[in-house]
C-alpha cells in the first residue's frame, strides 16, 4: 500500500465532490436542518390541547376546574358545546382533541359530599398524545379534587408521596434525547446517502474502467475513497454539537475526545458499509434503495434514536442487537447527558472497534478492479 | 395527446423497470420490510420499563408496593440492591431506567417519601413512566376515595394501541418514498444515459413523456398501497372503517403531488446522484413536518402554518381519518382539494420545465 496513491485517489474523490454542490449542500445543510427541525419544529413534549367544554352544570364550581384546567397551561379551549352529539363531528373534523364534559348537578354533588363525576373523552386516533392528555386530565382532577376535600376536612397524618427526580434530562425535553442521537443518524446518512454511490458511480458512467488501468490497489481505492467523506463526517459531528450546545442547550458533560474517538469508529464501519453496498449493488437507483434499508432506516427506528427498544416485540429487538447505530447511541447520550467515561463505555469501545473492521473489510474483500 | 404513444412510452418504462431483478426487489420487498420495521418499532406505548428497587423498610407494605409495580405490566422490576449508589451506577450503565428508594420505617409511617430516581435520557419514555409510577405509589396510599372522580374515554381506539395510529400513516411515508425517489430517478437516467435526446426526437409531446413516465410510478404506487394495506388489515389486523374507495381517491390525487414532485427533481438534476439527493432532502424534512411521527398540534405556529404546503400532511389526514374513525367526504373534502389543487400544481410546474429543455 502507497501513501501517495491513497492520497492521490483520496484527493480525485474530494475534487468530485467539490464539484458536486448538491452533495455538499446533503453532507452539511441536512444536519443543520434536521437539528433545526427537532430543535426548534417538532417534539413530542404536548402543549395546547385542543379542548372543548361541555358545561352542564354552569355553577361556580364547574368553572373552577375549567380554569384549573386552563392553569395549567397544557389545554387550549377552542370551543364549548351545548349537545354531547356535537363532539363527534368535532373529533372526525380533528378540530377538537379532548372534550370535558361536566354533569348536570355537579356543584349539587359535591356540597352534598358525594362523589361527583366529570368527564374527559379525547380522540384516541393519536394514542401516544392521548394517553399523555388523559394523564394530565387525571393530575389535574386529583389536585383539584384533594383541595376540595383539604377545604372541608382538616389536614390528616402523613399521606404517602412520590417523589420524583429525573437525571440526565431534568427538564424531560425531547430534543436534549434527540440531538445526541442525530450525531448517529447524520453519519449514517452520509454513509447512506454518498458513499454508496461512489463505486456504482464509477461502474455506471464507466470510469471504473480507468481506475482499473491504475497501478492503485484495492485497498487503496477503498480507504482513499472513504478519507473525504470521514472528513466531512468528523466535520458534522462537531457542527452539530457545538449547535446543539450552543442553539438549543443541550448538556455535554462528557468528554470531547472520547466522543471523536467513538465518532471516527462508528464513521469508519458506517462508511465501509456503504461502500460495500455501492460495490454489490452496481447500480446508482439500487444502491440508494438499499442504503436507505439497511443503514439509514435502522438507524432512524431501530436504534432507539426515537423509539424506545424495549418496547418492541421480540423479534425486532433482536434484529435491533444487529444495528451499530444502537450501541453508538449509548455512547452519545452518555458522553452528552449523563458525562460517563470510557470505564462505562469498554463494551461499546470493544462493538465499534469489531463494526469498523467488519465494515471495511467488507468493503475491500467484495471489492474487485476487474471488469465484467 | 395520443393515447396510444402514451401507452407505448409505459411499456417501455415497464419493461425498462422489471428487466432488473434488483430494481424489482427494491420496488416489492423494500416497502414490506419498512412496513414491518416501522409498524412495530414505531410505538410509543410504555412497558417493561427496567426498574431497581433499593428497599431500606422491608416490611409488607414496602413488597407490596413493589409488587404493584410488577403487577401493573408497565415496569419489569429488575431486582433489588442495597445501596442507593447501586442505582446510580444502573442508571449510568442503562441498565435501569427507574430506581425506586422505599425509607426505613415506611410501614410504620415514619417516613412515606418514596423516591422514585427516572433516566431522562429517553424523555418520552421517562415522562410517561413517571406519570404511571406515581399513580401507583399513590394508589398504595390508603386515601379516601377522591371526592371528583374523572371517567376517561377514548373514541376510535379505546386500547389507546399506537401501532392503530401509526401503520396507516406508513402507507403514506412509503408512497413518498417510493414515488419521489423512482420518479426523480428515472428522468435524470434516460438524461444521464442519452436516451432522452432520442425520446425528444421522437413523435412524443412533453405532456406525453411526463404521463408516460408518471404513470407506472403511479400505478407501481397503486400496487404498493394495495400490498401495504392488505398487511396492515390481515398482519397488523388495523380496522379499516372508511369508504375504500375514499381511500382510492385520496391515493390517486396523492400520488399526482408526490409524482409532481419527483418530475419537478429530476428537471432540476443532471445526474442520478444530484436527484437522489435533492429527493432525500425534500423527503426528510417532508416526514418529520407531516405529523407522522410528531403531532402538528405540537409544533410552533410557524411550522404549523408550513405543514399545510406538505402533501404527505393532508394524506396522512385522510388515510387516519379513514381508517380509525371512517370518516366521509364530509370531513375530508377540504385534504382532497389541497392535494388535487397542489397534484396539479406541481405536475404543471414540472411539464413547464421539460418543455424548457
Amino acid at each position: 500500500m502507497s501513501p501517495t496513491r491513497l492520497l492521490a485517489i483520496a484527493r480525485k474523490e474530494l475534487l468530485q465532490l467539490r464539484r458536486d454542490t448538491r452533495s455538499l449542500i446533503l453532507a452539511f445543510l441536512l444536519p443543520v436542518l434536521l437539528l433545526v427541525l427537532f430543535g426548534y419544529a417538532i417534539s413530542w413534549d404536548v402543549r395546547n390541547i385542543r379542548t372543548a367544554v361541555l358545561d352542564g352544570d354552569r355553577s361556580a364550581r364547574s368553572r373552577e376546574l375549567i380554569d384549573a384546567f386552563r392553569a395549567s397551561g397544557y389545554f387550549t379551549f377552542v370551543d364549548n358545546l351545548e349537545r354531547p352529539d356535537e363532539i363527534g363531528n368535532l373529533f372526525d373534523r380533528g378540530t377538537v382533541q379532548v372534550a370535558l364534559v361536566i354533569p348536570a348537578g355537579f356543584a349539587a354533588d359535591l356540597s352534598a359530599g358525594r362523589t361527583a363525576s366529570v368527564q374527559a373523552i379525547v380522540d384516541g386516533s393519536d394514542a401516544n398524545t392521548a394517553t399523555i392528555v388523559l394523564a394530565y386530565s387525571e393530575a389535574i382532577v386529583r389536585t383539584w379534587s384533594s383541595r376540595v376535600q383539604l377545604q372541608g376536612a382538616t389536614a390528616r397524618g402523613l399521606p404517602i408521596t412520590a417523589e420524583s427526580r429525573v437525571w440526565y434530562n431534568e427538564e424531560l425535553a425531547s430534543r436534549n434525547m434527540i440531538v445526541p442521537g442525530l450525531v448517529a443518524v447524520i453519519m449514517m446518512i452520509i454513509a447512506a446517502m454518498l458513499t454508496s454511490l461512489t463505486i456504482a458511480r464509477e461502474w455506471e458512467r464507466g470510469t471504473m474502467e480507468q481506475l482499473a488501468a491504475t497501478p492503485v490497489s484495492r485497498v487503496e481505492v477503498v480507504l482513499g475513497k472513504l478519507l473525504p467523506y470521514l472528513g466531512i463526517g468528523l466535520a458534522d459531528v462537531v457542527v452539530c454539537s457545538v449547535l446543539g450546545v450552543v442553539l438549543f442547550d443541550v448538556p455535554f458533560r462528557g468528554s470531547a475526545v472520547l466522543l471523536m474517538a467513538f465518532s471516527f469508529l462508528f464513521l469508519t464501519g458506517a462508511l465501509g458499509l456503504g461502500m460495500f453496498i455501492s460495490v454489490v449493488a452496481k447500480s446508482q437507483v439500487v444502491a440508494t434503495q438499499v442504503a436507505m434499508v439497511v443503514t439509514f432506516l435502522p438507524a432512524f427506528l431501530l436504534s432507539g434514536f426515537m423509539f424506545a427498544i424495549e418496547v418492541m416485540p421480540a423479534p425486532l429487538r433482536a434484529v435491533s442487537l444487529l444495528i451499530p447505530a444502537r450501541y453508538f447511541l449509548v455512547v452519545t447520550r452518555g458522553i452528552f447527558l449523563k458525562g460517563i467515561g470510557i470505564e462505562v463505555l469498554r463494551t461499546q469501545a470493544l462493538l465499534m472497534v469489531a463494526f469498523a473492521v467488519a465494515g471495511l473489510g467488507l468493503a475491500v474483500l467484495r471489492f474487485r478492479k476487474e471488469l465484467g | 395527446m395520443n393515447p396510444k404513444r402514451v401507452f407505448e412510452m409505459v411499456r417501455k418504462e415497464f419493461r425498462q423497470i422489471f428487466r432488473d431483478p434488483r430494481l424489482r426487489g427494491v420496488i416489492f420487498v423494500a416497502p414490506m420490510i419498512q412496513l414491518l420495521a416501522f409498524g412495530y418499532a414505531v410505538s410509543t406505548d410504555v412497558r417493561n420499563v427496567a426498574t431497581l428497587v433499593v428497599d431500606h423498610d422491608r416490611s409488607r407494605a414496602s413488597r407490596e408496593m413493589v409488587e404493584a409495580f410488577t403487577a401493573s405490566g408497565y415496569f419489569r422490576v429488575l431486582g433489588y440492591a442495597e445501596r442507593p449508589a447501586d442505582i446510580v451506577r444502573a442508571l449510568d450503565h442503562g441498565d435501569a431506567v427507574l430506581g425506586i428508594v422505599i425509607p426505613p420505617g415506611f410501614e410504620r409511617g415514619e417516613n412515606s417519601r418514596v423516591q422514585l430516581l427516572f433516566d431522562g435520557t429517553n424523555s418520552n419514555l421517562a415522562n410517561v413512566a413517571r406519570g404511571y409510577a406515581e399513580r401507583i405509589v399513590l394508589s398504595q396510599a390508603n386515601l379516601p376515595p377522591p371526592q371528583v372522580d374523572l371517567r376517561s374515554r377514548a373514541w376510535f381506539n379505546p386500547a389507546l394501541e399506537s401501532r392503530d395510529y401509526n401503520v396507516p400513516a406508513v402507507i403514506g411515508a412509503l408512497l413518498m418514498l417510493i414515488c419521489l425517489l423512482l420518479t426523480s430517478l428515472a428522468v435524470v437516467r434516460e438524461r444521464e444515459m442519452g436516451t432522452l435526446e432520442q425520446l425528444l426526437v421522437s413523435p412524443l409531446r412533453p405532456g406525453e413523456l411526463i404521463l408516460g413516465k408518471s404513470l407506472p410510478f403511479a400505478l407501481i404506487g397503486l400496487v404498493d398501497m394495495g400490498l401495504v394495506v392488505m398487511v396492515a388489515l390481515l398482519w397488523f389486523r388495523i380496522p379499516f372503517r372508511g369508504n375504500p374507495l375514499l381511500l382510492i381517491l385520496g391515493t390517486v390525487l396523492f400520488l399526482f403531488s408526490a409524482l409532481g414532485l419527483g418530475l419537478l427533481i429530476s428537471s432540476i438534476s443532471n445526474t442520478q446522484q444530484e436527484a437522489f439527493m435533492s429527493a432525500f432532502l425534500v423527503f426528510l424534512p417532508a416526514i418529520l413536518l407531516s405529523g407522522f411521527m410528531f403531532p402538528v398540534s405540537s409544533m410552533p405556529r410557524g411550522f404549523q402554518a408550513l405543514t399545510l404546503l406538505n402533501p404527505l400532511r393532508h394524506y396522512l389526514e385522510i388515510v387516519r381519518a379513514l381508517f380509525l374513525k371512517g370518516a366521509g367526504v364530509e370531513a375530508l373534502w377540504m385534504q382532497l382539494l389541497a392535494l388535487l389543487g397542489m397534484g396539479i400544481g406541481l405536475l404543471w410546474l414540472a411539464s413547464r420545465r421539460f418543455r424548457d429543455d
